[in-house]
């Protein structure tokens, strides 16, 4: 058992199964967009606000912004421990990778957080 | 035929050269490149190398030819170079060369060990032996005939990332071996054992180690076969 503490779950087989399902709802939120793009070609700005208004609009919005932070999470961070390693960087590795951690999720959750106020707010 | 080889000598030498070596082949044979290799050495005494079998049973000269991994045994010139071309002979990649195409293979035994590859049963012994239907020992098939070449983990991106965390397509072949074995029954712990974001799941299924097995075996979908149980077992 190979352990680590910043993965998304700590977990390989709940990651990678987080992984696939968050790609499913954003997949399936994509289409939905697209969608109503098709439905209403020529939708325009009060159009756009009262499709988001809607209470089922916004847990979906909510709930794909929830998905998109997971799999970015997920994402990068595998990206991060497969190229940030004492193999290409030597000893100063473990800071190089943390600080690329901690960035990446700094601005997950200030997208998470900027996003709810987005959709959920006034 | 030019022969181009990767010398290196880590306590002499500041870095690697290649070689090149021109060898004479009888025009009307097909050697294998081992045959080619051992030539070459006749004319430079000095080149390093494994073999032992010279069939493809010993796993010993897993090598790089012209980009890739193979038996040197049991690859004929003509598939690893082409017609008129030069052939290419370099380590396996991603593991510490300890002389010339001398590859220091203990991280990858490290992975081997790791999944206990033995069997574990803790019921006591029948008299005679454990049996097995015929059905459940066809399940070994494509899993048992690995020769630990470790031509497929050389090839494997996320083995080279991760060498001492991620086990590798040759480790997780034989984990699934003991896994679909059933004479065995520590399967829950050794599930227990690969639940986690390295072991099994840096496999990202591009499938590099089913292409260079010079078995023909096919370590990804016995990482899938894993990943099923594991979410079985999981969810
Ligand atoms: S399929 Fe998996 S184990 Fe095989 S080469 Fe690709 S990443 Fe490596
Ligand atoms: S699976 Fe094939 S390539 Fe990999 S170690 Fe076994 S025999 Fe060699
Ligand atoms: S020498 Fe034994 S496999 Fe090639």
């Amino acid at each position: 058992m190979v352990t680590n503490a910043t993965s998304f779950s700590r977990s390989g087989l709940t990651d990678w199964l987080v992984q696939r399902l968050s790609a499913v709802v954003l997949g399936a939120y994509m289409l939905c967009i697209l969608g109503s793009f098709v439905v209403h070609p020529d939708m325009d700005y009060e159009q756009w606000r009262a499709l988001f208004a809607a209470d089922s609009m916004r847990i979906f919005s909510l709930l794909s912004l929830a998905a998109l932070c997971a799999h970015a999470w997920i994402g990068m961070w595998t990206v991060g421990t497969d190229y940030l390693t004492s193999l290409q960087f030597g000893k100063g590795a473990t800071s190089i990778r943390l600080a690329y951690q901690a960035i990446c999720i700094l601005l997950i959750a200030v997208y998470l957080i900027w996003g709810i106020r987005i959709f959920w707010g006034t | 035929m030019l022969v181009s080889i990767y010398r290196y000598n880590p306590e002499t030498d500041a870095k690697p050269s290649m070689q090149e070596i021109e060898v004479e082949i009888p025009a009307d044979k097909d050697l294998m490149v081992l045959d080619v290799l051992e030539l070459a050495k006749q004319k430079d005494p000095t080149i390093s190398y494994r073999r032992s079998c010279r069939e493809g049973v010993c796993g010993s000269d897993g090598m790089n030819m012209n980009g890739t991994n193979g038996l040197a045994c049991i690859t004929p010139v003509s598939e690893a170079a082409g017609p008129g071309k030069k052939l290419v002979l370099r380590p396996l990649p991603g593991l510490p060369v300890v002389r010339d195409l001398v590859v220091d293979m203990s991280v990858f035994y490290k992975q081997y060990e790791k999944i206990k590859p033995f069997l574990i049963n803790d019921n006591p012994a029948p008299a005679i032996e454990r049996l097995q239907s015929p059905e459940d020992r066809e399940k070994l098939d494509g899993l048992y005939e690995c020769i630990l070449c470790a031509c497929c983990s050389t090839n494997c991106p996320s083995y080279w990332w991760n060498p001492e965390k991620f086990i590798g397509p040759a480790g997780l072949l034989q984990a699934y071996r003991f896994l679909a074995d059933s004479r065995d029954t520590a399967t829950a712990e050794r599930l227990a054992e690969l639940d986690d974001p390295f072991s099994v799941f840096r496999c990202r299924g591009i499938m590099n180690c089913v292409a260079v097995c010079p078995k023909g075996l096919n370590p990804t979908r016995a990482i899938g076969h894993i990943r099923s149980m594991l979410l079985a077992q999981g969810t």
